[in-house]
């Protein structure tokens, strides 16, 4: 078994969870990957401060899709504080396979297009550890 | 579906000269380096590594400058080199003038600063192609938005072809005053029919800059022949260092150039106020050239030519209509560009449906297989493809059937990780 492209991983970026365009969004963000011209966007609709409700769109390889679409159903249902301060380990916790510094900005460029959305924070999201 | 070219050497064929690259005796992670990217940049033979490393050891000094006899030494390496790639690429003085550069990058950004800005203005047009490298774009956007004038692109066909026909009708109205397309498409690998091109062009009053970068390596190149105003290529894609480029441009040309960069050896004489420039090629080298790199450039075109050009283009040939034959077995796998092996260059950029041409670089990556993934440089060509991206194989010099058999084997390994 690839430690990379492990079932869980391959079953979220064939079957994308939260993928498509959410009408009507109150937040969006949309980014490239700058490795490979990938694009990633993110629609959010906002409810007491929580994100209600969230979509990815655009395509990528197994690795960013299948972080996406992982995020999105942890990022339902959080504060939008909350959502703005999560870091890099978050992701690769949640993703839970080796990622090499190639492979870094697709593990990152969802939480990156979220962090956008709700703070405006342009900046690559950091590893704590 | 992709057919190998018939009557070319079998599948198997090599050059012999695997040898000669120390680095291709690596292995990695237990398994022998298969490098398919000498597209993006070559290996190099021990002839250019020991020619840089005996420069450094011993004929290092400054050019142009020195009286001692070291100097000599130097200079005469430095200028050594560039009569010989003068020669290796059908330029030489005194009608063409050939200028070190840092890569094809600063060439086509010197021509666009010193002969764009003094010759392209309100009302004139730059022409380029689909298939251009973002070296070969954004220098000349820059001009025209800068100049006020219009960037337009010629299309290409289904085939990833230029057609003499949309050339002309874009010629024929007349405001075109440069014309710069690529030798050899990165992406599609389509050879551009270069001197029908530049026929046009010139019947039109014309300029063009032909970009070399994926040519030189490959095939043989006679500037001459080919008739450009200016020929840029990369001394890295070429088997020699990287930081080393050449322009040819045409003499007369470039006599009536300003510089592109100012500085230490590009001048005649400094007053307080003014400079008078020295003369070509100098006039566009400011400061202190890559001297190793460029001695290092200098033996790779002697191994080329001591491999023979037309044998390089005859065995990549081969390979290219070989790897055509193997990725076409290979299910949902579609490779853009010509698919004729005689129509194109050493390289095949594919996509695998269902597969994103970044696993498949991984996959392949981890069974020992080099090869790309991206956009390759070329965004607005991939647009007009409709893809964000592909994976890119390609051959160099040294590349072997073996090879091309075991990224068909990584790519059937990798589709089989991705299938349901
Ligand atoms: C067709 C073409 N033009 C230009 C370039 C740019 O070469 P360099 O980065 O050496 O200037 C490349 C290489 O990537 C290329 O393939």
């Amino acid at each position: 078994m690839d430690d990379l492209y492990r079932d869980h991983i391959l079953d979220h970026y064939k079957r994308p969870r939260n993928f498509g365009e959410l009408e009507p969004h109150d937040l969006e963000r949309a980014e490239h990957n700058p490795l490979c011209g990938d694009e990633l966007g993110v629609h959010i609709r906002v409810a007491d401060g929580r994100i209600e409700d969230l979509r990815f769109y655009g395509h990528g390889c197994a690795i960013s899709q299948a972080a996406a679409s992982i995020a999105s159903e942890e990022l339902k249902g959080m504060e939008l504080t909350e959502a703005a301060t999560l870091d890099a380990d978050w992701m690769l916790d949640l993703l839970g396979i080796p990622i090499s510094a190639t492979r870094r900005k697709c593990a990152l460029l969802g939480l990156k297009v979220v962090r956008g959305a709700v703070s405006g924070d342009s900046s690559w999201p950091e590893q704590s550890r | 579906m992709p057919q190998a070219v018939s009557g070319l050497a079998p599948a198997g064929a090599s050059l012999a000269v695997r040898q000669d690259f120390p680095i291709l005796g690596r292995r990695l992670g237990g398994k022998p380096l298969i490098y398919l990217d000498s597209a993006a940049t070559s290996q190099k033979p021990n002839a250019v590594i020991d020619a840089v490393a005996d420069y450094m050891r011993h004929h290092n000094a400054n050019v142009h400058r020195g009286v001692y006899p070291l100097a000599a030494e130097s200079d005469a390496a430095y200028e050594g080199a560039r009569t010989r790639i003068a020669a290796f690429t059908g330029s030489q003085a005194p009608q063409w003038t050939t200028v070190f550069t840092r890569n094809v990058t600063e060439a086509i950004n010197l021509v666009a600063a010193s002969w764009g800005r003094a010759n392209i203005g309100p009302g004139d047009a730059v022409l380029i192609t689909e298939m251009e490298h973002h070296a070969n774009v954004v220098p000349w956007q820059m001009l025209c938005t800068e100049r006020g004038a219009e960037l337009r692109y010629l299309a290409i066909d289904e085939h990833g072809q230029l057609s003499l026909e949309a050339l002309q009708d874009e010629l024929d109205r007349g405001d075109v005053k440069l014309v710069s397309f690529t030798h050899v498409s990165n992406v599609l690998g389509t050879i551009n029919p270069v001197a029908d091109i530049t026929q046009r062009i010139r019947t039109a009053g014309a300029i063009s800059f032909v970009d070399g970068a994926q040519a030189v390596p490959h095939m043989p190149v006679d500037v001459a022949t080919l008739g450009a105003d200016f020929y840029g290529w990369t001394g890295h894609k070429a088997v020699g260092p990287t930081g080393i480029g050449v322009l040819h441009g045409r003499t007369d040309v470039m006599e009536a150039m300003q510089p592109f960069m100012t500085g230490g050896d590009m001048i005649a004489s400094v007053d307080l106020f003014s400079a008078t420039w020295n003369e070509l090629p100098y006039k566009f080298e400011a400061g202190t050239p890559a001297i190793a790199e460029a001695v290092g450039l200098g033996a790779a075109v002697d191994y080329l030519s001591a491999v023979g050009m037309e044998r390089v283009r005859d065995h990549e040939r081969a390979l290219t209509g070989y790897m055509l034959t193997r990725l076409a077995e290979i299910p949902g796998l579609t490779v853009v560009g010509p698919q004729d092996a005689g129509a194109r260059s050493g390289l095949a950029a594919f996509t695998i449906d269902g597969m994103h041409p970044h696993d498949i670089a991984e996959l392949a990556g981890r069974a020992g297989v080099c090869i790309r993934a991206g956009h390759h440089c070329a965004q607005p060509l991939m647009r007009r493809l409709g893809l964000a991206a592909t994976a890119r194989a390609s051959v160099g010099i040294y590349t072997e059937a073996w090879e091309i058999d075991a990224l068909i084997d990584a790519l059937v390994a990798g589709r089989a990780v991705f299938e349901d």
